[in-house]
């Protein structure tokens, strides 16, 4: 068993309630913190931790804070993104639901860091009785004296307030978040300045992942250096991973960053195989956004290497041959299921969540999509192959925010790996109506072809 | 006549005292979410104008942001809507097949209203609940690892409690 620092205690008996999370040991962090260390101290262990941003993107968390900008006399601003939309992803939603004062608890410890005494956690609207549970702990902890004026006696004061979102995507990312926030559309804006310097109505905002914060409890009780301990190379601590798709036991898992992607899918401590004794297709291991594998590729790099569940392992190889960590959202294909269907799909949720304001992004996530409800349905050309691939190298770098790129990886990686499935749509139109392409060769070791 | 009732208007308050002094329009979507609950859930021009009046704002403020959101109903809806996944986790674990099922049991296509003014289908984008698909929001919640069998009966509870609040 590999250890666990967040859902350790997820199993207690009522550890949703405040007395229960205290009992076992809740908020210590917040006393150690705001008893015993400054500001400055607090982001220095969360700096030695390597923590990597949580949320997609793995930025380190202790320098993000770190570039903060500290004006006199302006507000600085802690967002928690609980915005949780990403194909495949539905970790937060667990630590929230199951949890919820280890993210307050990491919240306060976090907000005394950066200096924030309004703190906000923007929550998808979907997850209307998670905001319930959420208000109801924030209450428990102001009860108890963990928020509100003078925290400990330390002069230090934080309120924590949950601000639902209302069902876009585009809100997840961090500057449409706060657009959000301010009460106006979920356009992203154009970085720089970046929320460091200008971010909630105009003040210095640092924006990050629920588990991020969580995983700030950890970090202060045991000490960065114990956090770094877990894990491999840059990819320190513990990582929560969604899992879904055709595998045995769906779920949200904690992992050390240091086991192969063959024992998480196929150890009865995690995923347990895949389901129905079928076999392995392809896996998307990071969330929708990023590039779908081939089996073969999944659970070995091109190199021959074992693939890790790190940062570093599930991008070896780049995207010719690799993937990313993304937010780990880990979605399981098995030989039954049809690769052109699922990218289809895909499209389709990046034209509905795309905000319009770039014309590649608007015209041509609607573009995908058609052409690929047209190969799907049995009514694609040749050409449409390359046109897929056209669209997606204009989208891709030439937008506002990284939704653009978002959209065009996972059609692009699927025309990389799986392109004779493509093919085969095309040219058997009326057997690609009656059944799917199944697993082909991708079991066996293929040959990197550069496309 | 669009009014919240007094317990409404503290909550509204309530809401508009997370943000700073003179930063009420950030409770926009809130407040709407709460206005669409209370005024028979969509949002009508009437409700949203309210919502602008109650947050000191322009009506434009409020239907730029109302359209922008798919939470939000613009026309009418029936007294329960099947909210349906069908983004790719869920469609490999048979999501088009609880969506053709209910739109078949219901005689209603994605987008429409029974007639009898019941149930609205909804097909919508990952829910993040992809590890327990296929499923659906209904009002608060979610219905997780749907089947035939489930659905029939989220139906048949539907409707006695219907038949209940007549
Ligand atoms: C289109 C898009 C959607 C995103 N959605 C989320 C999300 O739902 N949750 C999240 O934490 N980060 C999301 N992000 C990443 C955020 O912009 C941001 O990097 C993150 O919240 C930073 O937190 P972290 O450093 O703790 O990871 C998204 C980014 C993009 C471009
Ligand atoms: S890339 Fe797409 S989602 Fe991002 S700002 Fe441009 S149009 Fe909006
Ligand atoms: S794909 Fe349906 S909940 Fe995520």
């Amino acid at each position: 068993m590999g250890s666990k620092l967040l859902l350790d205690k997820v199993h207690i008996e009522n550890i949703r309630s405040y007395d229960v999370y205290r009992r076992e040991g809740g908020y210590r962090s917040v006393e150690k913190a705001i008893r015993s260390m400054n500001p400055v101290a607090v982001m220095e262990e969360v700096k030695k931790s390597g923590l990597r941003g949580r949320g997609g993107a793995g930025f380190p968390t202790g320098m993000k804070w770190s570039f903060l900008a500290k004006p006199e006399g302006v507000p600085r601003y802690l967002v928690c993104n609980a915005d949780e939309s990403e194909p495949g992803t539905f970790k937060d939603r667990y630590l929230m639901e199951f949890i919820p004062h280890l993210l307050i608890e990491g919240l306060i410890v976090s907000s005394y860091a950066i200096g924030s005494n309004r703190t906000y956690i923007y929550i998808r609207g979907e997850f209307k009785w998670i905001i319930d549970i959420l208000e109801q702990a924030i209450t428990e902890a102001k009860n108890n004296g963990w928020l509100g004026k003078n925290i400990l006696g330390s002069g230090f004061d934080c309120e924590i307030y949950v601000h639902s979102g209302a069902g876009a995507y585009i809100c997840g990312e961090e500057t449409a978040l706060l657009e959000s926030l301010e009460g106006k559309r979920g356009n992203p804006r154009i970085k720089p300045p970046f929320p460091a310097v200008r971010g909630l109505w105009d003040c210095p905002t640092v924006v990050n992942n629920v588990e991020t914060i969580a995983a700030v409890v950890p970090i202060i009780n045991d000490g960065g250096d114990n956090y770094a301990k877990i894990g491999t190379g840059k990819s320190t601590g513990t990582k929560l991973i969604s899992s879904c798709g055709n595998i045995k036991k769906p779920g949200v898992y904690e992992i050390e960053m240091s086991i192969s992607v063959e024992e998480f899918i196929y150890s009865d401590e995690y995923c347990g195989g895949i389901a129905n004794g079928r076999r392995l297709k392809a896996c998307i291991p990071g969330g929708s956004s990023v590039p779908i594998l081939p089996a073969n590729l999944l659970l070995k790099t091109a190199k021959g290497d074992s693939r890790m569940m790190t940062y570093e392992s599930l991008a070896d190889g780049g995207f010719q041959s690799g993937s990313m960590m993304g937010s780990g959202g880990f979605i399981v294909l098995d030989e039954d299921q049809c690769v052109v269907r699922h990218t289809y799909t895909l499209a389709r949720f990046y034209r509905h969540e795309s905000c319009g304001q770039c014309s590649p992004c608007r015209e041509g996530t609607g573009w995908m999509e058609k052409i690929l409800l047209n190969i799907e349905n049995g009514k694609g050309k040749m050409s449409d192959i390359d046109l897929l691939w056209d669209i997606q190298r204009k989208i891709e770098g030439n937008t506002i925010c990284p939704l653009g790129d978002a959209a065009a990886w996972p059609v692009a990686a699927a025309i990389r790996h799986f392109r004779d499935e493509f093919e085969w749509h095309i040219t058997n139109p009326d057997d690609a109506q009656r059944r799917n392409y199944g697993l082909a060769n991708y079991a066996e070791p293929l040959k990197v072809v550069a496309v | 006549m669009i009014q919240f009732s007094d317990e409404k208007l503290k909550e509204v308050q309530r809401i508009i005292g997370f943000y700073p002094e003179g930063k009420q329009k950030s409770a926009v979507l809130p407040v709407l979410h709460l206005a669409q609950q209370e005024f028979g859930g969509w949002l009508s021009v009437a409700t949203m104008d309210y919502v602008a009046s109650l947050l000191q704002i322009e009506p434009i403020e409020v239907y730029e942001v109302a359209t922008f959101f798919s939470m939000y109903n613009l026309k009418p809806v029936g007294k329960y809507m099947f909210e349906v996944c069908q983004t790719g986790p869920c469609m490999l674990n048979g999501s088009d097949n609880i969506i053709k099922y209910i739109g078949e049991k219901l005689g209603i296509k994605p987008g429409e209203t029974s007639a009898d003014g019941l149930f609205t289908l909804k097909t919508v984008e990952c829910m993040a609940a992809c590890g327990y698909a296929p499923m659906m929001q209904l009002g608060k919640h979610y219905r997780e690892h749907l089947t035939k069998e489930k659905v029939d009966a989220i139906i048949d509870e539907c409707r006695k409690n219907a038949e209940l609040n007549n």
